[in-house]
């Protein structure tokens, strides 16, 4: 306990804030965010200063932002959610069902989307609390039935834009001070996800969870509801995300948000939450969602060609899990060069310690007795030493 | 405390049972804790000692017997329960998670709100600071719990024990990776809170810290209540014999065998940060015993020699021949043979049945034109199993099924299947019923006597003493005694393997 790098360390807070910010995956997703919309813009200015250029680089991101959010409260509970995608589907023309089928106000239409992917999360969740089924498993065969109940529900139908009320689509358009609204909307469950995520004990505990189950459980934390309540969570989101893609959209047709939830992990693993959970935060799987819509955007603008542009998010998706796994072990080594020099350095822990004494193989039973490491005692050598 | 200096015992057990499929742990341990003392509670490994503080804090149920806490009958079915009514556990092994900071690690699930139930983190680092304060520890509360040494480590557990203002507090070794200055602290924290009322269950192999710190003391033996005597009734001697209760020449039938050649030679092997410089040969016939304490390097340097491990200098040589670094299966090929300590992880596939697992190792030679049959694996395993006595009614019976002795005998025909020369066999009775130790040591005396080479890792001295032609003792990564069958003692041993542990918690910084 005598090493100074245990001590509180004497920066100021702020100093202290600066030097994590500084350190984060979140600020270097940011900046390579700036750098493509900066260079993509220097190409082409109409890609952020165009028409419709602005709201689009704001507007394109929102739903995989939502479904990343929901991804990574899965996530850090060291869990997956695949069927985000064939919720989003679902959801989407539920969505336009009700508008064709009914007349319940747009309030209530989205209530009953966000509903939908809730009560198809709880479902995943339930499978994988109750039937400690790995979550993998469980998410990719409920990805198939989503879609296929979709299927089998739509049939050859599609939702069209003139099925839905100017209104909503109008939502799917509009912007309020020059951002627009479903932009908000994701913003808006972000900052909720994210606060809640670091100030309340709920979320606290999803970190924990995530970061050695086992001993969740020796904590006495309610494990079983907080993996439901992020599978609920991640459900509700993709549903919420199903009524904001009819919205944006106009149109629903059987194949929408095919393979999105592969996109979503992805987000979340560039934006640095550890696919074996602990760590992680919302806001950079936030900028990670708003890094690859924007990258899959740009590149076609800068002139390079389909299979690049797929090669490169998945150079980011290897790249960002070669980075985590190089700090780790990194840390690792200075550990263990740390120990390996530590013998050498006084130590203060001498107080009631046994003192240093050459080794005399055979030594005869009569040494000292009440030796501190109890040589009275024949039976047991259990202890552990570092 | 709402009950300071209350007389009566806070934690009453009787009787209490516990079995896990075949294995029996527990079968009446009674344990009486009065508020206001600190009660020591002894045995060998296997006693059950861990099982019955498990049973306390709701991550077991008990079988049978009477279980009650400050006076009222109770059944805990999880740990929350446990907690919730006042029972703080230390474990033996640290439970911390990594990714999170050290002040969440003790405040997790109970941490301080403010307004709106969102966190109070200030007040959180504050409250941190105050208990590392009071333990005389500096360490960051901000810092994560990864990359701590296990001594940290347990002072977080110590930390988070406290904060929870128990009524009883079990400490299942809390120091045995602690320092002499840091074990002082820890008792000192100890003896207040008795002062205060609470009860303290202290589980230690140290005998001079129980009679140091403690007031009554309760023996286990073998899954049972032995003795409870004040401390000031009793002798080191008195308790050691109650905790053994045996001899230990009954325990373990190992018969002279003839040394031959040296079949394995190893010279100056290192591994950066694991161990140093270790040389040491093993006989035909021989069985040599590498002791020390857990963490010791013991495990990593059976590793390397098998080529599970890299290994950074040094050579390994068997029958005279050199055996390649890193390469397990030119390791096999030479004739080495390797049990790990965990067999369930890494040395028996649980779900596949005896034949399987027996021809596992030697699979490629039984193929018919690239395909396995049953019956191949069958006729293979069959002499094997026989061999050795697998206790099973048939070859097809699934490994989990079995219990530990007759799992560790698959583990055993398995590799006896290659034909190996050596056999390097790792806490060979680890978790496996006390009456059925003593098959697993016979086996091992016989495999010995028909000329096998073996290197037996264990913790358990008196299987060390009872079984090995030779001791060698390895302390932080070095060989520092190398003891004959006639002059080992538990107490030359247990020097030898502690010879160093002055340093341990200050020299691993984190």
């Amino acid at each position: 306990m005598s090493d100074t790098t245990l001590r509180p360390s004497a920066e100021s807070p702020v100093a202290r804030t600066l030097k994590t910010l500084l350190r984060s995956r979140e600020l270097a997703v940011a900046i390579v965010l700036v750098l493509l919309i900066a260079v993509t813009t220097i190409k082409s200015d109409s890609f952020l200063f165009g028409a419709t250029g602005w709201r689009d680089l704001l507007l394109t991101p929102s739903m995989l932002i939502l479904l990343a959010v929901g991804q990574t409260c899965v996530i850090v509970t060291r869990n997956v959610d695949l069927s985000v995608g064939s919720t989003l589907g679902l959801t989407a023309y539920l969505t336009g069902r009700l508008f064709v089928d009914t007349s319940l106000p747009i309030i209530a239409v989205v209530l009953a989307g966000v509903l939908m992917g809730a009560v198809l999360g709880l479902v995943n969740g339930i499978l994988v609390a109750f039937g400690r089924v790995p979550a993998l498993v469980i998410t990719l065969g409920t990805m198939y039935i989503y879609r296929g109940a979709f299927l089998t529900w739509a049939g050859s139908d599609r939702i069209n834009a003139s099925d839905m009320p100017a209104a909503f689509k109008d939502l799917g358009t509009e912007s309020i001070l020059g951002i627009p609204i479903l932009t908000i909307v994701a913003v808006v469950v972000l900052v909720i996800v994210g606060y809640y995520l670091r100030t309340a004990r709920g979320g606290r505990e999803l970190y924990a969870i995530g970061s050695d189950p086992d001993a969740a459980e020796l904590y006495g934390l309610k494990v079983t509801r907080r993996i439901l309540a992020a599978f609920v969570l991640s459900g509700a989101l993709a549903g919420l995300a199903g009524v904001v893609s009819a919205a944006r959209f106009g149109t629903v047709s059987s194949s929408v948000g095919q393979g999105i939830e592969l996109e979503a992990v992805a987000a979340a693993v560039i934006g640095g939450v550890a696919i074996f959970g602990g760590s992680g935060t919302v806001w950079g799987a936030a900028l990670g969602a708003f890094l690859l819509v924007t990258i899959n955007r740009a590149l076609p603008v800068l002139g390079i060609s389909d299979f690049w542009q797929q090669a490169v998010v998945g150079v980011l998706i290897v790249g960002a899990i070669v980075l985590d796994r190089v700090l780790v072990s990194r840390q690792e080594r200075a550990l263990i060069a740390a120990r390996e020099h530590g013998p050498d350095t006084p130590s203060t822990g001498s107080g009631g310690g046994p003192a240093l004494a050459p080794i005399v193989p055979g030594t005869p039973a009569d040494h000292e007795p009440g030796h501190e490491t109890g040589t009275t005692d024949p039976s047991d050598t259990e202890e552990v030493v570092r | 405390m709402t009950q300071a200096h209350q007389a009566g015992p806070v934690l009453e057990l009787g009787d209490v049972s516990k079995s896990f499929g075949a294995v029996t742990a527990l079968r009446s341990a009674s344990l009486s804790v009065d508020a206001g003392s600190i009660h020591a509670l002894i045995g060998e490994n296997g006693a059950g000692k861990s099982t019955l503080i498990k049973i306390v804090a709701g991550v077991h149920r008990r079988d049978g017997g009477t279980f009650r806490f400050q006076g009222a009958d109770v059944d805990f079915t999880s740990t929350a329960e446990s907690k919730g009514a006042g029972i703080a556990v230390i474990y033996q092994e640290p439970t911390l998670f990594p990714d999170l900071s050290v002040t969440e690690n003790i405040f997790m699930g109970r941490q301080p709100l403010g307004r709106g139930r969102r966190i109070d983190y200030a007040a959180m680092y504050t409250e941190a600071e105050a208990l590392f304060a009071r333990l005389g520890v500096y360490i960051d509360p901000r810092r994560p719990a990864r990359g701590l040494s296990i001594a940290d480590q347990q002072i977080i557990e110590i930390a988070k024990a406290i904060s929870l203002d128990a009524a009883l507090l079990i400490m299942d070794e809390p120091t045995a990776a602690l320092s002499g200055v840091e074990v002082e602290r820890l008792f000192a924290v100890a003896r207040s809170l008795r002062d205060e009322g609470r009860g303290l269950v202290f589980i230690s192999h140290r005998f001079e810290e129980v009679f140091e710190l403690c007031d009554t003391v309760t023996v286990m033996r073998d899954g049972s209540y032995v003795s409870t005597k004040k401390i000031a009734d009793t002798t080191v001697d008195a308790l050691v014999a109650e905790m053994v209760g045996r001899e230990v020449a009954d325990l373990f039938p190992k018969t002279v065998a003839e040394v031959g050649d040296v079949v394995l030679d190893v010279q100056g092997l290192s591994s950066v940060g694991v161990f140093r410089d270790v040389s040491f040969q093993v006989r035909a016939g021989e069985i040599v015993g590498l002791a020390g304490l857990v963490g010791a390097g013991r495990s990593e340097i059976a590793r390397a020699v098998f080529g599970v491990d890299k290994y950074d200098e040094g050579s390994v040589e068997l029958l005279g021949k050199k055996v390649p670094a890193s390469n397990p299966r030119a390791a096999i090929k030479a004739g080495m043979a390797f049990v790990p300590e965990d067999r369930r992880k890494q040395g028996l596939v649980t779900e596949a049945s005896v034949a399987r697992n027996v021809a596992g190792v030697i699979r490629r030679g039984l193929t018919t034109a690239g395909l396995l049959t049953g019956r191949a694996e069958n006729r293979a395993a069959a002499p094997w199993a026989g061999r050795l006595e697998v206790k099973t009614n048939a070859l097809d019976m699934h490994a989990t099924t079995m219990s530990g002795g007759n799992q560790q005998k698959v583990v055993i025909a398995k590799w006896l299947a290659t034909e190996p020369k050596l056999l390097i066999i790792d806490e060979p009775t680890r978790g496996i019923d006390v009456g059925t130790k003593s098959e697993v040591h016979r086996l091992l005396s016989d495999l010995a006597g028909q000329g096998l080479a073996i290197l037996m890792i264990s913790s358990e001295l008196p299987e060390v003493l009872g079984m090995a032609d030779r001791v060698l003792v390895v302390c932080e990564g070095r060989i520092t005694a190398e003891i004959a069958r006639e002059d080992a003692t538990p107490e030359n041993v247990m020097f030898a393997a502690t010879n160093a542990v002055t340093h341990t918690g200050s020299e691993v910084p984190a």
